[in-house]
Parts: C-alpha cells; sequence; structure tokens
C-alpha cells in the first residue's frame, strides 16, 4: 500500500464545536426558564391527585343536553366553512400581490403588511376584538378566522409563487400573451397543488378554532365548553370535548381527501418543506 | 358539495345588519379609545408577562420536542414494522393534536392551578401532535438504502438512528422545531384568557376592566414579539440550509 | 469459508426464486455471478448476510450457520461481511469521513459513534483507505458532493473498513459509465487480491466478468446452470444463462 499522501489531521470532525455551544447554551436556558415555573413536588402531588379526581369526574361522558351539543357543533362548522372560503378568495389576490417575483414593491408592501398583521395574532384574540365591534356570535368568530386564514394562505402561497420557475412564466410571456394570461398559464398551474394543500390545511385549522373563539363569546361550540367548564360540569365537558375531536377527525379525513384528489401522494411535511413540491415537479418534468 | 356547504351556512348563521353596518363605526370608536398608549404601563407588568410568554412557548416546544420523538418513531412504519404500534402511536399523535391548546390549558390549569406551568404543559401536549406527526411522516421518507448499508455493517438500532436516519431527517426535524415555536408564540399568547399564564392574563384583566389604552399597549407587544419570532426563525432557518 | 447448502427462497409462496442453490466460496480472488435480470442474483446476494430472509437452507460462514442467527449474533457475524451496492447507499448528508467510519458501527457503541469518538486507529485506517481508493483529500466532503464513480469507491472503502473476510457486491457498476466500471473492478480485484478475501459479485456486463472474475457463476431459473473459470465460458453456456442467442455478437 502506498504511504498516505494527505496529512492525517488530528481530528476530523472539527465542524463540531458549535452545536455543543447551542446545547450548553440550551441547558443554561431551560434550567432558567423551568426555575420560573415553580415546579415543586408537593405541587406535583396535589396535581396528580387533582387529575385523578378530575378523570374520574370527566367519565362517563353526559350526552343528556345533545341538543344544545348539536347546535354548537353545527355553529362551529358554519364558522369554518365561511371563513375559510372568504379566506381563500381573499388570500388569493393579496398572495399574488405579495410576490416579489411578479409584482413591484409599491404593490408587495402594503400586501405583505396585511398578511403579518393578519398573522401575527392568535385568531382568538381577534375574535375580542370583532365580539367588541360586531357584537357577540357567530359573525365575529367567522371574521376573526377569516383574518387568520388570509395571514397563513397568503403567506404560503406568496412563498410558493416565488419560488416557482421562471423560464416557464417567460415562456409564456413570450408568445405575447397578457398579464392576466400570465398568471393564468405561467403561474397557477405551477402553484396550484401546494395552493390546494395550505387551502385544505386551514380549513382544518379553521375548524379546530372555530371550536374555540366561543371561549370569548364568538360563537360555536366553544362558549358552552367554556360554561361547562366553569360549572365544573366535567361529565358534560368529556362530551363537547369527544364530539369536538369527532368533528376534527372527519374534517381531517375530508383535507386528506381533498388533497388526495388534487395532489398525489403528498405528505403535509411535503408542503411546508420549502421548495419540495416544485423540485418534484420539475423531477417529473425531468423523466 | 362545498357550493352546497357554503350556501347552507350563509344562510344559517346570523347576521344581523344593524350589527354588521354599525362594525366600522365600532371599530373607529374601539381604536379612539386605545389612543392614547399608556406606555407607562408596559415596564411594570407587561414586560415580566411578555417573558413568561415566551419561556412558555420555549419550553413548551422543547418538552415537545423531546416526548413527540418517541411517538414519531413508534408512528413509523419503516421503523417499528408493527402496525397495532404505528397505530397507538398515531391515536397518541391525533388526540394530541384534536385537542386545542386553550383545552389543554384549562385542563392543566384544573390540575395545577393557574400559572405558567399549565400554559407550558398545554403548548407541549397541543404540539407533541403536531411535531410527532410531521417527525414521524419525515422518518417514514428517509431512504432505505444507507439504513440497509448500515444493517449490512453490523449496525446496531442505534447507530443506525444516529448515523442512518438522524442525518437524513435532521434538517426536517429542525425546520419543525422552528415552524412549532413559532405558532407556540402566538398561541402561548392566548393562554393566559383561561388563567394559563403569560401576556394573555394581563390582556384579561385589561380587557375585564375596559382599559382600552392597557390593552393596546398589550396587542403591540405581541406584535412586536411575534414579528421577532418570526425574523429569528427566517435568519436561523436560512443559516441552517 | 462460505458454504451455502440447499439456499431456497421465495418472496410469494409456492413461487421460488431460488430453487436450492448450493455452493461454496472459499477461494480469494473475485466470483462473478451473471444472469439474466430477474433470476434472483440479488436475492441470493443479500440472502448471504440475511437482508433477505431464506426460506431453507444453511448458511455456513466462519463455522456458523448464519441462516439461524438472531440480533447480536447475527450483527457480528454481519461485521465480517463487507457490502456494495449498486446506487452506493451513502449516507448522503455525512462526511465522506462519516460514512467510511460508519463501516466500524459494528465496533464502536452508538454512543461513542455519536460523539464521533472513533478509535484512532480506526481514522487513521480510514485515511490510509481513501488513499488506496484515490480519494485523498476528499474526506471532509459531503457524500452528495461526489460524482458517482467517487461515491461507489466511498462504498467500497466503507466496506473495507469492515476488515471483512467476506466482500458482497451487488451490481458495483452498472450505475457508472463503461471506463469507471472497469475502475471499480480493478479496485474490487486489487482489494480481493491484495486481502487474500474472496469477493462475490453480481455483474450484467459479461465481458467486464470474463475480464475480472477468477471463477464465473451463471444462474438461471433460480438455479445454478454453470460454474466455473471465465475461459470455460462459451457462446453455448451463455445462451443457456441468458436464452435466445441473437444479442450475442
Ligand atoms: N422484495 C421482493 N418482494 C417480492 N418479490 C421480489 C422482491 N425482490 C425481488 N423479487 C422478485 O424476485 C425475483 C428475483 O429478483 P432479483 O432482484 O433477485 O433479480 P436479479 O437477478 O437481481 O435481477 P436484476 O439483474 O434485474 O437485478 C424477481 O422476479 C423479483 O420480482
Ligand atoms: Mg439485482
Amino acid at each position: 500500500m502506498n504511504a498516505p499522501t494527505a496529512a492525517v489531521p488530528a481530528d476530523p470532525f472539527k465542524g463540531s464545536l458549535w452545536p455543543r455551544v447551542a446545547a450548553l447554551a440550551l441547558i443554561v436556558y431551560v434550567i432558567y426558564a423551568g426555575a420560573q415555573l415553580e415546579v415543586s413536588w408537593a405541587r406535583i402531588e396535589t396535581g396528580l391527585e387533582n387529575a385523578a379526581k378530575f378523570f374520574s369526574r370527566l367519565f362517563p361522558p353526559n350526552f343528556s343536553r345533545h341538543d344544545l351539543l348539536v347546535k354548537g357543533l353545527l355553529e362551529s362548522l358554519q364558522i369554518a366553512v365561511l371563513a375559510s372560503t372568504l379566506g381563500i378568495v381573499l388570500a388569493l389576490p393579496i398572495g399574488l400581490c405579495a410576490a416579489r417575483n411578479l409584482m413591484p414593491a409599491w404593490v408587495t408592501w402594503p400586501a405583505r403588511l396585511i398578511i403579518v398583521a393578519s398573522r401575527s395574532f392568535h385568531p382568538v384574540i381577534v375574535a375580542i376584538l370583532f365580539v367588541k365591534a360586531v357584537g357577540f356570535g357567530a359573525l365575529a368568530g367567522t371574521l376573526a378566522l377569516t383574518v387568520a386564514s388570509i395571514g397563513f394562505i397568503g403567506k404560503l402561497f406568496t412563498e410558493a409563487i416565488e419560488e416557482i420557475s421562471l423560464k416557464q412564466v417567460e415562456a409564456v410571456r413570450a408568445t405575447g400573451a397578457s398579464f392576466s394570461s400570465v398568471l393564468a398559464f405561467g403561474v397557477l398551474p405551477q402553484v396550484f397543488s401546494r395552493f390546494i394543500g395550505f387551502s385544505t390545511y386551514q380549513l382544518d385549522s379553521n375548524l379546530r378554532n372555530s371550536t374555540m373563539v366561543g371561549i370569548v363569546g364568538a360563537g360555536g361550540i366553544g362558549g358552552t365548553l367554556f360554561a361547562a367548564f366553569q360549572r365544573f360540569d366535567y361529565d358534560f365537558v368529556c362530551a363537547i370535548l369527544l364530539s369536538i375531536i369527532g368533528l376534527i377527525m372527519l374534517g381531517e379525513v375530508l383535507a386528506t381527501g381533498v388533497r388526495a384528489i388534487f395532489i398525489e401522494n403528498a405528505t403535509l411535511a411535503d408542503l411546508f418543506r420549502r421548495g419540495s413540491a416544485m423540485r418534484r415537479v420539475r423531477h417529473s418534468e425531468d423523466d | 358539495m362545498i357550493v352546497v356547504a357554503i350556501v347552507l351556512s350563509i344562510q344559517t348563521v346570523e347576521v344581523i345588519p344593524e350589527f354588521l353596518a354599525d362594525a366600522p363605526e365600532q371599530v373607529a370608536d374601539l381604536l379612539t379609545r386605545m389612543w392614547p398608549l399608556d406606555f407607562a404601563y408596559y415596564p411594570d407588568t407587561v414586560h415580566a408577562a411578555l417573558m413568561e410568554t415566551i419561556h412558555i412557548a420555549s419550553l413548551g416546544t422543547l418538552l415537545a420536542l423531546v416526548l413527540a420523538m418517541p411517538v414519531g418513531i413508534l408512528a413509523a412504519h419503516n421503523l417499528v414494522p408493527s402496525t397495532p404500534v404505528n397505530l397507538v402511536a398515531k391515536l397518541i399523535l391525533v388526540s394530541s393534536r384534536s385537542v386545542n391548546s386553550l383545552v389543554w390549558a384549562l385542563l392543566f390549569v384544573g390540575i395545577f392551578g393557574p400559572g405558567a406551568l399549565a400554559g407550558t404543559l398545554a403548548i407541549a401536549f397541543r404540539s407533541i401532535g403536531f411535531v410527532g406527526k410531521l417527525f414521524g411522516e419525515a422518518l417514514e421518507e428517509a431512504q432505505p438504502g444507507p439504513i440497509e448499508a448500515l444493517s449490512a455493517a453490523g449496525a446496531p438500532w442505534a447507530s443506525r438512528m444516529t448515523f442512518g436516519y438522524w442525518p437524513q431527517v435532521k434538517p426536517a426535524f429542525w425546520s419543525i422545531a422552528l415552524f412549532r415555536w413559532d405558532i407556540n408564540v402566538r398561541e402561548s399568547a392566548v393562554l393566559g384568557l383561561v388563567g394559563a399564564g403569560g401576556i394573555g392574563m394581563a390582556l384579561d384583566s385589561a380587557l375585564n376592566l375596559f382599559q382600552w389604552t392597557r390593552v393596546a399597549v398589550i396587542l403591540l407587544a405581541i406584535f412586536a414579539v411575534v414579528i421577532i419570532a418570526e425574523v429569528v426563525v427566517t435568519q436561523v432557518r436560512r443559516r441552517m440550509i | 469459508m462460505l458454504k451455502l447448502n440447499h439456499l431456497s427462497k421465495s418472496y410469494v409462496a409456492g413461487t421460488p426464486v431460488l430453487r436450492d442453490i448450493t455452493l461454496e466460496v472459499s477461494e480469494r480472488g473475485v466470483t462473478a455471478i451473471i444472469g439474466a435480470s430477474g433470476t434472483g442474483k440479488s436475492t441470493l446476494i443479500r440472502c448471504i448476510n440475511r437482508l433477505v430472509e431464506p426460506t431453507a437452507g444453511e448458511i455456513l460462514f466462519e463455522g456458523a450457520d448464519l441462516a439461524t442467527l438472531n440480533g447480536r449474533s447475527l450483527r457480528h457475524a454481519r461485521r465480517h461481511i463487507g457490502m456494495v451496492f449498486q446506487e452506493y447507499n451513502l449516507v448522503e448528508r455525512l462526511t465522506v469521513m462519516e460514512n467510511l467510519l460508519s463501516g466500524r458501527l459494528g465496533y464502536v457503541s452508538a454512543w461513542r459513534a455519536w460523539r464521533r469518538k472513533f478509535p484512532p486507529e480506526d481514522i487513521r485506517r480510514a485515511y490510509e483507505l481513501l488513499d488506496v481508493v484515490g480519494l485523498a483529500g476528499f474526506a471532509l466532503q459531503r457524500a452528495d458532493a461526489l460524482s458517482g464513480g467517487q461515491r461507489q469507491r466511498v462504498g467500497i472503502a466503507r466496506a473495507v473498513m469492515q476488515e471483512p473476510t467476506l466482500l458482497l457486491a451487488d451490481e458495483p457498476t452498472s450505475s457508472l459509465d463503461p471506463k469507471t466500471a472497469v475502475e471499480i473492478m480493478e479496485l474490487l480485484a486489487g482489494i480481493a487480491r491484495s486481502r487474500g478475501i474472496p469477493v462475490l459479485v453480481n455483474m450484467h456486463d459479461v465481458e467486464l466478468a470474463k475480464r475480472f472474475a477468477d471463477r464465473i457463476i451463471g444462474m438461471a431459473g433460480g438455479a445454478l446452470v454453470f460454474d466455473g473459470p471465465a475461459a470455460e465460458l462459451d457462446d453455448a453456456m451463455l445462451t443457456t444463462i441468458y436464452g435466445g442467442q441473437g444479442w450475442i455478437q
């Protein structure tokens, strides 16, 4: 065998210093922040006792007030459907306007501002404000979740557009097509599947949140849930929770179905891994 | 079917026109009452509550990562080729995701009393499902070839995990973690409405007392933190890739 | 060294892919397995280290029947069998050095491996091997930055890191261009010679097999139909192995 020509470094794993520093910083932070939680054995013990009592009172679930239950669930469902529809319809143009590769800066900035503002607040906080503005009830919830949908879909839609291959756009533009045809034939086909993905995800997410905005009086089953909690009506709480979980799982199955129809074998992880959908598209074009 | 659902919903949601017409006026009224912002209020109450919110989000996310990893592994069929085990793991993940963090918070407030502990646990338990699902999916998408090569070299299970799977799922894992932390910063801001600590508690009391100038300061603080969190996430992600 | 006794495999009950294979490989040097696509070459080679579970038969290797081993004992047996894959099967996001050292995972505890605390002797050998396969200076490159030929060299070096007493290769050259394929075969033959170990290679390229193999095994329909030195492999035999003859020039 030849003598090694390259000098043999003592440690071929030099690059591994900074992860250690990061890990150390993380441990220090956990200790510092954890100390502020005021965890103590006494607290855990009483907590476990409480938990045992609590869970024994949850069961069996009490479905006797099912009319109230069904009414609340239906209202939540309606809030979710309306908010998603409105949100998708509004997020399309706003997301398009926010894409830096298609629009001039004076259009993207306001659009981006709208998206950032809509995303920054939790739907429940937005719901508080809408309750103040339009009164108690499902309308406030619908508006709050519409805002959330604009923020979420708008942001991801913008990112998706900014990742598209400009070759196709130029190919369409080269035919002398108008701006709207460029959009319709050069841009939208490239982002359609991701858009469907985001939208179904948002429908799912709206369904979850529509069961919660009731806590602040914005309609849906959440109000009933919160009231039951405060009255220590735990067997009813359990019934409500089980119904909510059922509704959400139904929603998830539907959303998966819609995704499966429009996007072949795309997992949720794919949709959020930036650009992976695009890479997949390009690969399939290469084949 | 989708159209039918939309139409039905529009017809049944009670839109009281007077309220809707009234809305812009009400919003304007709200805004005037928020002005001028009561910044003096920030140092004595809001700042500490804000920090608590960040701790709740961060600790909750970390706890969720720790708890979600084993569940995600159990859910991945290529790692644990037992369908019953996969299903049980998936059930855990679905249950975690199906219960909103506010409900988890109500639950933990009931158990441990009001405060940041309940909030942290609520964030963690809600995030397990999210992190575990995406992590499990990333594991299932890992290429089997390299793992097979390690098996052929006689590598034990733990080494196959750390040398074969981990490098493949590491980018996905960290981006899931960052993504969830970003969400959790937003979520932890409302947990206080049900007594689970953080800035939501300050918001709740200001709202109950109709101190709109303080409400405005709190909202502004939340806005700032959320923006900062987003910038941090974008920067970290850019540097990682 | 390695002896297969009446080895059979059916993925689906009733349709055997391997039929009663009895084979002994003991001499150092390259043994090439040739045969039409789908005839069970990969299955045979993967049965040897139990990446595929044989349905029946014995795999005698270093005094043990691999077919009966499990868990730790199987892992320990596998440490002595290196394997090279058609698609290289490197961990793409790790460096060349880390990929090489992953050949030592059977010997190093998971905890030490995680902290990259490999014995200095392993690291020294890894650098030496990189030199042998012509990749000196590539140690800290990530595997996904390499070309196909370079990846296969890493794959071979990883297998040799195990200090194997038997080297298996499943179509190591099928994804490479003809020139690189020859270089890779030269490398494998060189390793067989210098280490004095048998190398069992699946191949599609008959010419390449004739050029490098000391012994050729022909398979058809899941059974052995030829076993002998390259010189004995004539056109009549090739027709038996592959069927038809239009393809022989
Ligand atoms: N995992 C599996 N499950 C079921 N059948 C399989 C599996 N792997 C291989 N087979 C079948 O076994 C037979 C032999 O496959 P094998 O891969 O061993 O062939 P091969 O000789 O290596 O072919 P090639 O030269 O194309 O690589 C084929 O008919 C194949 O369809
Ligand atoms: Mg094969």
